[in-house]
Order: structure tokens, then sequence, then C-alpha cells
């Protein structure tokens, strides 16, 4: 155990005695109290009085918390002889020594330049830190490999595959960008000039997905249900280790190639989430819009139905559907997978809703859409050629928002055994199925990577989704402090 | 104080009001299942009169209103119904009612685990975040910013099965400190629990700590352009001073609210988690039960799981009303 507290058994006896939420709300109760105390005895010897005086109850109880906290760690360390929780108390006070001494040899050296004379201590105490853990990620990642028994180091291994990983995306990006500055016409090239490093990745990768998605049969060197040879093959496509170069990642439990079933995930996976979304926005807009030009009964009693959906959390609501769903499918000969689109569909198309709606009432009020009805336009063209084209900037930001929460829906259920179903090869199955390969870790580390590979393709993805929307926002709404 | 008594009051109803409705939704839509419990229980072999009996038994011959109202009855004196899952032929047939295995047997124990790694979560998220949140907003655009807005879009944008495999490999496999399987017994000592409790929570927070801090900052921004703020820097105090006594009690409407709409968004969140870390809480027992299609226990579940989450969501609206002075001192 990595600490020990001096209450144990108090707790103990206290749960047993009255129940776990009597404990924890006395315990809350008491932390308050605490608060108040240490307001009272602070604003008492606070000489000027400005600190404590006017400090909210909930500020002082945090305090307080923080510094029972403080003093547990403290006494678990030294007076219960945790060591890896000693070292890093040490380490801590270190660093903060460092910090201040950094700070105060820069003021000198430098015959107290702007720089150090106002630099905040949390800001030196900022760089030290930072080159604190620089050089230990250097010293690290330099570490031999194999110990001299000649066993992996798997610690050093990941380390070394997560740099070059940070690496290589950073490379990526930065070329992209590059090559976006000089090649193109005069938008586009000037779009990436101002473009963040991290957004310019993410429409690399989601470039990199839409081929993959699109060309898998022609790029998956086998089959995703082609079951061959040789199962359970460990990825690195090493023999003495257990690989085989024809499966570059290896085989799973039944022998199917991991690589082709991962390229075959990005068709089913992200085509099945990027399906929903668009009949999610095809429900939600066409909804939205139509209850904010017409107003009156139905606005009413879409909104409240809308209002009642979301007040079932998505997961919870969507996995009790898919359980009755799961019940529907075989008799009336539907694939689940259907369903589930749908399902999904009709969850989200209600968050769409509230923003298409919202955005659609700001729209009709305008004197053009006065205009168009006084001469007298049709519903349809109201919604499509005067509302759509003025919503489309904020719902293609939230386009991208939704498709990300479809995406880790979908793949959380499939993770959990009720979304997409076999045999068509799905991320959120996969790492389900390879789970337990993560335990291999410190004999193979290749072997452990797999589960980590299927549920890093979806991380992967809606981190560059996220990447691209968040500079969208910030583009749009001129956030600038 | 009247007005925001009223306010209070409109809002209680109200959150009242959606959940009477949402469990009219979770009832209906159990009752689309084709078939009905009793042939779900005895399966395919069964003769009718047994399936009679039971539905006699379980009053599945009234009709469906009469039913829902009973089930609502029910639900509100903790009596959700037997478990079909461990229920078998004999305990229908011949036993007595007192052997069957109620939903509530199964619920009550994993209900308080959950709460009780609910909580974890939030003591230490909490406090984090906030922190994190006045950090970023203090030395906002900073390199110090930069990653942590990197990093937090990361860790909100994977799924949380990911984390959770990520935290498992580095906490429990590589470096062993912590155990990967959070296998939670009666009569442990508090600290065993914690420790077996740690590696979920830790990846509970991950998450929302990352959304916390997020709108912690933008929270405590916004409010830094307004003219008081300017008003305090030229008076020359600190930027930490301006933020944490001039900013923050302004803030802490958003803030409550963010806190309160996380905590809700555990509620989701704990499920994964909890599947991956064979937590035994309310989600696995949730997940389980959607497997093998235990009805009354899907719909209890759903039932308390939405009823946290209204819960929630009223709360943050009551404590923004509560927390703004411009509704507690009307003029």
């Amino acid at each position: 155990m990595i600490f020990e507290s001096p209450y144990d058994n108090v707790f103990g006896d206290l749960i047993e005695a009255f129940g776990v939420f009597a404990v924890i709300l006395a315990v809350l109760a008491l932390f308050t109290f605490a608060g108040f105390l240490l307001r009272g005895i602070g604003s008492a010897f606070d000489s000027r009085g400005e600190t404590f005086d006017e400090m909210p109850l909930f500020l002082a109880s945090l305090l307080a918390v923080l510094i029972v906290a403080s003093l547990t760690l403290l006494w678990s360390a030294f007076i219960g002889g945790r060591d890896t929780l000693r070292f890093l108390i040490l380490l801590i006070a270190a660093i903060a020594a460092f910090g201040w001494l950094f700070r105060w040899a820069g003021q000198r050296l430098t015959n107290n330049a702007p720089r150090f004379r106002d630099m905040p201590y949390g800001v030196s105490f900022g760089y030290v830190l930072a080159a604190v853990v620089l050089i230990w990620s250097v010293w690290f990642y330099f570490q031999p490999v194999v110990t001299e028994q000649g066993t992996p180091r798997a610690s050093v291994v990941f380390f070394r595959w997560a740099i070059q990983g940070l690496l290589i995306a950073a490379v990526l990006g930065t070329g992209f960008k590059e090559l976006g500055k000089r090649v193109g016409p005069g938008w586009s090239r000037k779009l990436f000039r101002t473009m963040p490093l991290t957004a310019s990745f993410g429409i690399l990768v989601i470039i990199a997905y839409a081929i993959v998605a699109i060309f898998a049969p022609l790029i998956a060197p086998y089959g995703q249900e082609q079951v061959l040879g040789a199962a359970n093959v460990v990825p690195g496509g090493n023999p003495a280790l257990g690989g085989n170069p024809e499966f570059p990642l290896g085989t799973d439990q039944i022998g199917r190639d991991i690589l082709s079933r991962l390229i075959y995930g990005a068709q089913n996976t992200v085509g099945i989430a990027f399906a929903t979304t668009l009949l999610a926005f095809f429900i939600g807009a066409s909804l939205g819009f139509l209850a904010a030009t017409l107003g009156g009964w139905l606005d009413q009693l879409v909104s409240r139905a809308v209002d009642v959906l979301m007040a079932i959390p998505s997961l919870i609501f969507a996995l009790l559907l898919m359980t009755i769903a799961s019940v529907w499918a075989p008799r009336l000969g539907i694939p689940l997978t259907v369903f589930m689109v749908v399902i999904i569909a009709v969850i989200d198309s209600t968050r769409v809703y509230r923003l298409a709606r919202a955005v659609g009432l700001n729209i009709v009020v305008m004197d053009y859409i006065e205009a168009a009805k006084l001469r007298g336009e049709g519903l349809t063209y109201l919604i499509f050629k005067e509302i759509l084209p003025n919503a489309t900037a904020p719902l293609l930001a939230e386009f991208g928002l939704r498709f990300c929460f479809v995406f880790l829906t979908i793949a959380a259920l499939s993770f959990l055994g009720v979304g997409i179903q076999p045999p068509l090869a799905d991320w959120g199955t996969m790492v389900r199925d390879m789970a337990a390969f993560i335990n291999f870790a410190p004999f193979a580390p290749q072997a452990a990577i797999t589960p980590l590979l299927a549920a890093g393709a979806i991380a992967l993805l809606t981190v560059a989704v996220n990447f691209v929307v968040d500079w969208m926002l910030h583009k749009s709404s001129g956030l600038k402090e | 104080m009247g007005s925001v008594a009223r306010i209070i009051l409109q809002r209680l109803v109200l959150g009242l009001l959606t959940l009477l409705v949402v469990s009219i939704v979770i009832f209906t839509a159990v009752n689309m299942l084709p078939g009905d419990f009793a042939q779900a229980i005895l399966g395919q072999g069964a003769t009718p009169e047994a399936v009679d009996a039971i539905r006699k038994d379980l009053g599945l011959d009234q009709p469906l209103v009469v039913r829902y109202f009973d089930w609502l009855a029910g639900a509100l004196r903790g009596d959700m119904g037997s478990s079909f899952a461990q229920a078998n032929f004999a305990s229908f047939v011949g036993a007595e009612a007192g052997e069957r295995v109620t939903v509530l047997d199964q619920i009550a124990p994993r209900f308080s685990n959950t709460m009780f790694l609910a909580t974890v979560t939030a003591a230490i998220a909490v406090p984090i975040s906030l922190f994190l949140g006045v950090l970023a907003a203090l030395y906002r655009n900073s390199v110090f910013d930069r990653a942590a807005n990197i990093f937090t879009l990361t860790s909100i944008s994977s799924p949380e099965f990911f984390l959770a495999y990520i935290l498992i490999l580095f906490l429990a496999v590589l470096n062993p400190v912590l155990p990967s399987l959070s296998n939670i017994f009666e009569g442990m000592t508090f600290a065993d629990r914690l420790e077996k409790t740690l590696l979920p929570a830790l990846t509970l927070t991950l998450v929302v700590t990352a959304h916390m801090m997020r709108m912690t900052r933008a929270a405590i921004i916004n409010l830094l352009a307004s003219p008081y703020i300017e008003m305090a820097r030229l008076k020359g105090i600190s930027p930490m001073r301006v933020i944490v006594r001039h900013a923050l009690p302004n803030a802490l409407a958003p803030i409550i609210n963010v806190v309160a709409l996380n905590l809700a968004y555990l509620i989701t969140g704990v499920v994964v988690i909890e599947v991956v870390f064979v937590y035994p809480g309310i989600g696995q027992l949730f997940v389980d039960s959607v497997k093998i299609r235990d009805i009354p226990v899907v719909q209890a579940c759903c039932l308390i799981f939405a009823a946290a989450y209204i819960l929630l969501n009223l709360m943050a609206d009551i404590l923004s009303i509560l927390s703004n002075p411009r509704l507690r001192h009307p003029k």
C-alpha cells in the first residue's frame, strides 16, 4: 500500500457503527466547522485583515481539507515509513527550494533584470519542475531496454514508444502545416499560417482516417473475418519473440489478422458513427428549424419531449433501449447495428435540436426572413435556402463535437458488449476482447500493446476532431484573452 | 428572499415532474418488449398454466396503467420487485415469497459502493481542478496553459476505457503500486477499501478534472475582462490575489454549476469504469443485467441513474441561484 492513514481503525469503527453516509456527512460538517475556525483564527492574526476576512467559507474549508490531507501524507511518509511517498515529498520540497534559489540567483546574476525581478514564485517553481521532468525523461529514455539478466524492461520500452509517438505527431503536424502554407489556393495558405500545431495535426489525422476508412479493403492485407492459420501471434513480426512477419501486429484468439481488423475497424466504427451523426443532425436540425419557424404547439411539444429525453443520462438510456432492441432484432430480422444507429441518433438529436432551435430563433427574427415570408416563400424554401445557410458555422462545429460523442458512445457500447456485433471488426469490441493482454506487459511489451492500439485508434480520432473544433471555436468566438 | 424561495420551489416541482415523466418513459420502454416476464422466467418449455400462475403472482394480468402505478408505488417504498435472473421456477411455485432475490437486495450494497467511488473521485477531482483552473487562468496563454489545454482536451476526448487501461498499464502492471481489480467486500478496513477504489477513482478524476478545470478557467477569464478587476489591478494587487479575492467569489455560480454537472457526468462515466475494474457497483450490475435481460433490475438501475442525474442537475440549478447575489438581495 502506498500510503497509510492514522485514522484506519477510527473510520472502520465509525462506519460500522453509523454507516458510510453518516460518516461522510459528519466529515463534511467537521471540515466546514474547521474552515469556519480557520477563518476566524486567520482574521484574528492577519494584521491587515484582508486575506481571511472575506474568504468564502468553502475556500476556508478547502484549506482545512488541504492542511489535514498534507499532514496525513507527511505522517504516512515519515512516521508510517512509506518510502515512495517520502521520496516524492522530499523531491517536491527540493524543487520548491530550487525554485526559490533559481529566482534568487537569476536576480543576483542579471543585476535584477525585469524578467527575474517580476517573476512570481509559481513561475520559477514551474521552470525548475519542467527542467527536472525534462532531465528525468532524457535519462529514462536512454536507459537500456534489457536488464543484465536479459529480461525486457517494459517501462523503458513503453516510455520510448510514447516519446517517439509524440515526436512523430509533432513532426507530422509541423510538416503538414508547412506544406499547407506553401501549397494550395490563397485562402487555405492563409488559414494554415495562423493555425496552431494541434489543429494541423488534427486535420492530418482526420484525412488519414478518412482515406483508411474508404479504401480499407484495398489497404488491409487480409479480410476482417478471415481466420488464418496461427492464433495469438505476438505483434512485432519477430519470430524469436513469437511473432510472424506476415502479421506485423499479430493475430487474435481465433487467428484473425489484427492489422486488417484495425483497418476494417476504421471503416465500420467510424463509418457507423458518421452515419449516426448524420442521422442525428437530420432529425435534430430539421425539427429544430421547424420548431423555430413555426413556433406554437409544435415547438412546445417537441421541446418538452426533448427536455424529458435529455433528463436521462444518454449512455444509460442507450443501454436500456439496446436491451429492448436486442430482443426485437432477431424477431424482426433487422441487424442490431441498425437499431443502435437509430437509437443513438435519436438520443443525440435532442442536443442538436436544442442548438438548431436556438440558432434558428435568432435567424427567424431577421428582416430577410420577413421579406422572404412576404414574398410568399414556402416553409421548405425558408428552412433550406434562408435559415440553413446562415446556421452552417455553429452547426459545423457542433457536428464535430457531436461526432466525437456519438463515436465514444458507440465505442463504449461495443466495449460493454452491446454495440457493433461480431463478426464486424470494431475497435471497442477489440479492446474488450484483448484487454487481458495488458497483464503480459512486464514480460512481453509487444503483446500488451494490442488492446491499447485499438483504444488508441479511437482516442486519436476523437482527440484530432476535438483539436480542430477547439481551434474553429477559438477562431470564431474571437476569444483573445 | 421570497422570490428566491419561489424560484427554488418551482425548480423542485419541475424536477419532480421530470422524474415522473422519465419513470413513465422507462416503464413504457421496458413494456415494449415482446412477450412478458412470466414467459421469460419460465423459458420455452413452460406450460400455459405455469405461465398464468406467475403472471397472476406478479400482477402481469393487470392493465398497463395499473401496473405502472403499482411499480411506481413500489419504487417509492423501496420495493423494486424481484430480480428474475436469480428467480427460478421453484421460487415461484411452492416456495415462500421470502426466498426470492429482490431487486433491492442486489442494488443496495452496490449503490453504496458506487457512492463511495463517486465520493472519492469528487474529493480528489474538485480541489485539483479548481486549483489547476485558477493556475491556468492566472498564467493564461503561457506554456503551462497550453500544455494543460492539450492534456485536458486529450483526456476529455479519449474513451474512458483507454484512460483506464493506460493507468492500469502504468500503475498496476509495470509499477505495481495499486491493484488493477477492485474486489470490494464487506468488512474491509477503510484504507483497504480506499486503495482498491483508488485506480477507478483516478481514471474518473482524469476525465472529470479536465472538464471542470477548463470550465473554471473559462469562467474566471470571462470575469477578468470586467471593470472591477481592472480597478483591482490598477490598485496594484498581485495577480493571484486578484483572482482569489476578486474573481473567484464572483465565478462561484458557474463553478458550482460545473461541479454539479460533472458529478452528474460521473454517473454515466461510472458504468464503463466499473466494468473495466470489475468494481462491484451499480454500473456493473446495470451492464450485467442488460446482457442477461434482467428487466426489473435494468428498470430499477435506470430509474436510480436518472433520479441521481436529475437531482444533481437540480442541485446545480438551485445552488447557482443561491450563489447569485442579485437574486439573493432583490431591490
